[in-house]
């Protein structure tokens, strides 16, 4: 058991003939991920990277190979399309690992999406790993490794750095689940915390957010009402200036909302540990298990 | 990206919304010209970005042609919140009766275009909201739907403003939000939205912020940036694709990925030291780049020490470890440099830079440590 993705998904990469594209594929594949197909408009019938048929639109692909899980590798000029396109081939799960969309079109896209059954995942995220079963995503697969520990994270980079020391102790994880940086994404903490607790594989959670916006607020009502299973947090940006983007477009104080501080102080009223710095983090989780 | 009140306003005024008369100057004599074409009184306004320019001083009435050249002289060169002030926007004094607020944002928890309107125009409206909540009202816009004329008459009678401006105020409100979605906004604020002794609505102050990721499809709203007030280290950053933002400690920072920069700023200050800078040099750095943003954090002179924390995926820790090498050989480097390099090709990485003299570490806490030892002059 796991969350989201395991060895039955089937991906379809869009975007599979760029530079990256092409790299996550092979990296996918060799973790073992199932990539059936891929899309590129007018290049459909030739075949891509380690011979992964081409499609020229997402909805053949999924006639063709019954892929359920899209991954989103394009430009952002046209990946709003990408996402709209793979809701309406009926695609799942859309992973978008895509930076600097505007945020007005993910507004519209966010919108629509609320009108399917697809779930995005993203943008501007890593994507999301089920150690030793599937990998849908740009981590490296081989810090990772299988256990009971979920992750949650708006994070790339610092995700890897709390994985990395995890796998170093012993502790593995179940399904490790980059959200994004944006301001407008898919899936927020509250959709993954409640997954994790509904998960027989997952035994505790680590969530790892940012400053900006109040998701991490709502979430540490959530983790109050709704979640048994022990949490451990950390908030980056501690030392950010109000009024500036922090690299990710989501990750600005505005009007003195969206401290790490507020954040922080929400999670620990909720019961969640809270990580003073990275560092921090594998040892609490440790501290929970022995 | 910020734009200036009066860039705002001109696109403000391209959406039916009324703005005064105005004219930018640079020099006191072009302000006394402008003031001689408008009629006084007329006021002066300093553009530069940052919020409070009025009770900084920046902004005057001046009763006469003399008075104005006078002020402009006051106003021209001076210095708010570092930023010297370079222009000046001439407007014809408004007859003012009332002041409102309006304003659009992005509101994440909604995930929409939210459009808010307040009677307690003139002040910051976070102010607002902190003191008198109740005293802004709210809708939400639907993206496939755009702002109806109810919701703008929802916000004019929740500020219960009279029925004889229900007309002037829909446009207005119409206007902002297509300026809002048109140029790509993250904000748009008029504030005030006065009504005059005429009984006209006149947007007198405009702001607008400009959604950096949009940018690449308004080549327009570019144009406008303002080179005299960047940071100079930031836009040599933003040309080399690198996000930086330049801060007041003591410790540069060099990290890969926008969490893993935040947090190891993070730790930096709770080992007793001070982030220079957040830098992110982004996913597969090239060894130029590197090379690049080590510059940028070299410029600052209050820099003591630097910390290079890579956490290598598709970033190659030896591509990042020749960018340093890269760096070292045509800089002058005068301060110590700590190196943590972690994952793909971190070997590597280790064997160029061991003949190098750097200090190196392993861990997020030991490196911050060693560089906040490092730049207290201690040896680590």
């Amino acid at each position: 058991m796991s969350i989201l993705v395991d060895t039955n998904t089937r991906v379809v990469v869009q975007g599979i003939t760029g530079r990256q594209g092409a790299f996550h594929t092979e990296q996918m594949l060799d973790y073992g991920t199932q990539v059936v197909a891929g899309v590129r408009p007018g290049k459909g019938g030739e075949w891509g990277v380690r011979n992964v048929p081409i499609f020229d639109t997402v909805k053949d692909a999924v006639e063709a190979t019954g892929a359920n899980t899209s991954f989103i590798i394009v430009p952002e000029s046209t990946a709003p399309d990408a996402i709209i396109e793979a809701a309406d081939a009926g695609i799942d799960l859309i992973v978008c690992i895509t930076e600097n969309i505007p945020a007005l079109d993910m507004v519209k896209v966010r919108a629509y999406l609320d009108t399917t059954s697809a779930r995005l995942l993203g943008p501007n995220c890593p994507g999301l790993i089920t150690p030793g079963e599937a990998k849908v995503g740009i981590m490296a697969g081989h810090i990772h490794t299988p256990g009971n520990v979920g992750i949650v994270s708006r994070s790339g980079t610092l995700t890897y750095e709390v994985v990395y020391a995890l796998t170093a102790r012993g502790i593995g994880q179940s399904t490790a689940v980059g959200i994004g940086g944006d301001p407008i994404n898919g899936t927020n903490f509250i959709d993954v915390l409640q997954m994790f607790e509904e998960d027989a594989a997952t035994e505790q959670v680590i969530m790892i957010g940012e400053i900006g916006g109040t998701d991490e607020q709502k979430a540490a009502a959530f983790i109050r009402d709704h979640m048994s299973k022990p949490v451990t947090s950390f908030i980056a940006g501690q030392t950010a200036p109000p009024g500036r983007r922090m690299g990710h477009a989501g990750a600005i104080i505005s009007g003195g909302e969206g401290t790490a501080e507020e954040k922080m102080e929400a999670l620990k009223a909720a019961g969640a540990k809270v990580a003073r710095h990275p560092d921090e983090i594998a040892e609490m989780v440790a501290q929970n298990i022995s | 990206m910020n734009l200036h009140e009066y860039q705002s306003k001109r696109i403000f005024a391209k959406y039916g919304i009324p703005i005064p008369n105005g004219e930018v100057a640079t020099t006191p004599a072009e302000v006394r010209a402008i003031a001689e074409r408008l009629g006084t009184p007329i006021v002066v306004k300093s553009q530069v970005l940052v919020g409070g320019r009025g009770k900084a001083g920046g902004i005057k009435v001046a009763k006469s042609v003399d008075d104005a050249e006078a002020v402009a002289g006051q106003i021209l060169g001076m210095d708010i919140k570092g930023l010297t002030v370079t222009k000046v926007l001439v407007d014809e004094a408004a007859d003012i009766r009332t002041e409102i607020y309006l304003g659009a944002v992005l509101d994440r928890a909604q995930r929409r275009v939210v459009l808010m309107a307040s009677s307690e125009g003139g002040v910051e409206i976070e102010e607002v909201a902190r003191v008198t909540p109740e005293k802004i009202i709210k809708v939400a816009v639907h993206p496939f739907l755009g702002l109806r004329d109810y919701q703008a008459l929802q916000l004019a009678e929740g500020i219960g403003l009279p029925k004889e401006h229900m007309k002037a105020f829909t446009q207005v409100a119409r206007g902002l939000y297509q300026a809002y979605v048109d140029n790509d906004a993250n904000l748009a604020e008029i504030n005030p939205l006065v009504i005059t002794g005429e009984g006209k609505l006149v947007a007198l102050d405009g702001k607008m912020v400009v959604d950096d990721s949009a940018l690449f499809r308004h080549p327009d709203l570019v144009a406008m940036r303002d080179p005299e007030e960047e940071d100079a280290a930031e836009a040599e950053a933003r040309e080399h694709g690198l996000n930086y933002i330049n801060l007041d400690g003591e410790i540069g920072c060099m990290v890969n990925g926008a969490g893993l920069a935040m947090a190891t700023m993070d730790i930096v200050k709770f080992y007793g030291g001070n982030p220079a800078n957040f830098l992110d040099v982004g996913g597969g750095a090239s060894a130029d780049k590197v090379s690049a943003a080590l510059r940028v954090i070299l410029s600052d002179k209050k820099v003591k020490a630097v910390l290079i924390n890579i956490f290598g995926g598709i970033t190659r820790c030896d591509e990042v470890a020749r960018g340093v090498l890269e760096a070292i050989n045509t800089l002058d480097v005068k301060v110590p440099f700590v190196v943590r390099l972690v994952g793909t090709n971190e070997e590597e990485g280790r064997r160029l830079l061991a003949e190098a003299d750097m200090i190196t570490a392993t861990s997020l806490a030991d490196a911050a440590q060693k560089a906040v030892a490092a730049a207290k002059g201690e040896n680590a």
